[in-house]
């Protein structure tokens, strides 16, 4: 497939993983922002290419995993209302609330739909005047593009019975509160293609500086990962912080510029709780005051939701870099993907998930 | 035939466009239906004396017997109908234990308002798979269910064969050292419904894999007698399910190579773009076969001659005594992963 297989040729893969290992004189923690490029190191089986050369610590950007309990609890109360069709990616399905999932909800009636995008919703608000269209709006800066059109679209056509319930998550804010924790081992960071082909990486620099950390922009196949080790490794061997751009088929500085005025308009920057986590200032997106019409928490009365954790889920910790998920003592016991005690068991994405699927840790890894 | 507006009625029906509840009451609709559309396209000596059980002489050997049921959405898909997954559904679970497929049963559950012609057109195609694959549909049954409780048409189909003396084949039997084959490509179906269900399109169609595994396996069965020990058709969980399902079975461990897996690059691109793995997506007309090592090669040869496979068709894994019950892939990279079983369907992901 053009611009997939070239990128994950294996000679090539095996010459970049010496190259890392002869350069690096100790095992650099390095931490990959985002759940999809941790997906793909777990499934390819990057990790062991690299030997003792580098550490790769899972960092909090799989969406699923830090969408706050609050929210899904409100997610699982709208998407009950018989009037209501729940619009929502597929991952977010099994992703437990405090008492149920949306799985649960539509086998109890709930009309829930697995959407490819929140502009597909907006098609379902169109077709079904009567009913409330509501997309449940997740995710990272990838996502958001999509979902602020979709708002933006219900509102130019005044379409009315659509709303959005929004949760969206910024990862410079989540950058910043993991180089403040005291327990931050990470001394460069990958950041996630994706994102940066909607922001750019103008936003990168000051952390950079003001933390003496390298950030390699970095795509998610496998020689895309390799590349962007490479890049952050030969960094910290030579003393450097700078932002650096391994992913330059995909991203520029400025990044698209169109989309974030889109996304201006749409949202506004909000204090959000990761789950997990913990409440990070101005790390979240919320509909504007323009758009607030089509806000699903105001549109539907979803307050006064005591939300509840499973006491033994370690996902924060494992979000934050400072527990592997098998040194989890609930993982693989009273935590599978069939009973996901924490959200990073559920998604693709999720740390504990993609060790879980690998067979990381439950038995110790097979090398063939 | 895949526009149900093509299909005629070889016998003008009485009244009625569409599926009423009437058709399930066992009065004159219920005799119509099977009088203008079951007989004229499955007629054959035991369906056509319409008696209470179908009478059937087998030929010597044992009887291997099966039943499955098609719920699939939508009836149609690029590449086959509902009517087809139904035939061949139940001819390839027959054949994967090695049995030759003499017989089929069908019953349908019908949805009031679903339109004559639909029905029709599906007929046809079960007729017409039937005929490929040379079994007779002797006995059936039609119910009928109010608007609202059933998605048109569910069909159940049932399948009796025989299985001639010295054929032994089974989940069980896989030894290390066995190498695992494929007929073709993977993913083929899994995608061609999803892409048709959810609307996505993609610049070249893909096509349902569907079809009858009968002669493949015949081929299989004459070429290297002996030397076959399971046979499966990866349909849902696709080829992962099947793996795993085998390597507890036979108390194995089994070595996949990822790269090795033939894929289109239609279904790679689609499964990419949405988050999925191939081997976890379904196949109606691909088998799995795992054979003794000597005769891995003639193996491959005649599933990549025969019309029921193809070039595609490849080796993929070998049976091994280390990590029994367990499915390791080597990836595109050279390193390892073990495929974990999946829970149920497979969830696009988010980004």
């Amino acid at each position: 497939m053009k611009y997939l297989a070239e990128f994950r040729d294996a000679p090539a893969a095996r010459a970049l993983a010496a190259e890392i290992r002869n350069s690096a004189s100790r095992p650099w923690p390095i931490m990959e922002v985002c759940g999809g490029q941790t997906h793909s190191i777990i499934r390819n089986g990057i990790d062991q290419l690299l030997g003792d050369a580098v550490e790769l610590i899972h960092g909090p950007g799989c969406p699923v995993c830090v969408t706050p309990l609050e929210m899904i609890d409100k997610a699982l109360a709208i998407a009950a209302r018989p009037e209501v069709i729940f619009c929502s990616f597929g991952d977010m399905l099994r992703v437990p609330g405090s008492e149920s999932d949306l799985f649960r909800v539509k086998s109890e009636g709930g009309d829930i739909r697995v959407v490819y995008s929140p502009l597909d919703a907006l098609d379902l608000a169109r077709k079904n005047p009567a009913r409330q269209v509501v997309f449940f709006g997740i995710g990272f800066e990838t996502t958001a593009p999509a979902n602020a059109m979709a708002v933006h679209l219900a509102a130019r056509h005044g379409i009315t019975n659509f709303s959005m319930l929004v949760s969206h998550v910024l990862v410079p804010p989540a950058l910043e509160a993991i180089l403040d924790s005291p327990r931050c081992r990470v001394k460069a960071f990958l950041a996630a293609g994706h994102v940066c082909c909607v922001m750019g990486f103008w936003q990168y620099p000051p952390i950079a500086a003001r933390w003496r950390v390298p950030i390699v922009v970095t795509g998610f196949e496998p020689l895309d990962l390799l590349e962007g080790i490479r890049r952050a490794v030969r960094q910290l061997e030579a003393g450097e912080a700078r932002v650096e751009n391994a992913y330059e088929r995909a991203v520029t500085f400025d990044g698209n510029r169109p989309a974030q005025a889109l996304l201006d308009d749409v949202f506004d920057v909000t204090d959000r709780t990761w789950r997990g986590i913990g409440s990070i200032p101005r790390s979240g997106w919320r509909l504007s005051a323009r758009y607030q019409a089509w806000d699903a928490e105001a549109r539907f009365d979803v307050g006064g939701i005591a939300t509840k954790e499973p006491a033994n889920c370690r996902a924060g910790e494992v979000l934050q870099g400072t527990l592997k998920p098998y040194q989890c003592p609930a993982f693989g016991t009273q935590c599978t993907p069939r009973t996901p005690l924490g959200a990073t068991m559920v998604s693709a994405e999720g740390a504990c998930a993609a060790y879980y699927h690998a067979g990381r840790g439950v038995e110790p890894a097979v090398h063939g | 035939m895949d526009d149900p507006a093509e299909w005629v009625c070889p016998l003008p029906l009485r009244d009625y466009p569409s599926v009423v509840l009437g058709h399930g009451g066992g009065g004159l609709l219920s005799a119509e239906l099977i009088e203008h559309i079951f007989l004229p396209a499955f007629g054959n000596p035991a369906l056509d004396a319409l008696g209470d059980a179908a009478v059937l002489t087998p030929p010597p050997g044992r009887l291997a017997f099966t039943t499955d049921s098609f719920v699939v959405r939508p009836l149609f898909f690029p590449g086959g109908s509902i009517g087809d997954l139904a035939v061949n559904g139940s001819v390839n679970d027959l054949a994967m234990r090695g049995a030759r497929p003499l017989w089929l049963s069908a019953g349908f559950i019908l949805e009031e308002g679903l339109p004559l012609r639909s029905l029709g057109a599906i007929v046809a195609r079960m007729a017409s798979a039937a005929r490929a694959a040379g079994v007779q549909i002797v006995t059936g049954d039609t119910k009928v269910v109010e608007r609202g409780h059933g998605d048109g048409l569910y069909i159940n189909t049932a399948g009796i064969g025989v299985v001639p003396p010295g054929i032994e084949i089974g989940p069980d039997r896989a030894r290390p050292g066995d190498i695992i084959l494929v007929s073709g490509t993977i993913g083929d179906h899994g995608m061609a419904v999803m892409s048709v269900r959810e609307g996505l399109e993609f610049d070249s169609p893909i096509e349902s894999d569907c079809r009858p595994l009968a002669g493949l396996v015949q081929a299989l069965l004459d070429r290297v007698p002996g030397a076959v020990r399971v046979l499966r058709d990866p349909t849902r969980g696709g080829v992962a399910a099947v793996l795993h399902e085998i390597a507890a079975k036979s108390g194995v461990g089994i070595d996949l190579s990822e790269p090795a897996v033939p894929v289109s690059e239609p279904v790679r691109s689609a499964c990419e773009l949405l988050g999925l793995d191939p081997l976890h997506v379904a196949n109606e007309g691909k088998l799995v076969a795992i054979v003794a090592r000597e005769r891995a090669e003639e193996a491959l040869a005649v599933l990549r001659e025969h019309p029921a496979g193809g070039p595609a068709a490849a080796i993929i894994a070998v049976v091994t005594d280390q990590h029994p019950g367990r499915l390791v892939a080597r990836t595109a990279i050279g390193a390892s992963r073990v495929i974990a079983p999946a829970l149920g369907e497979q969830l696009p992901r988010i980004c």
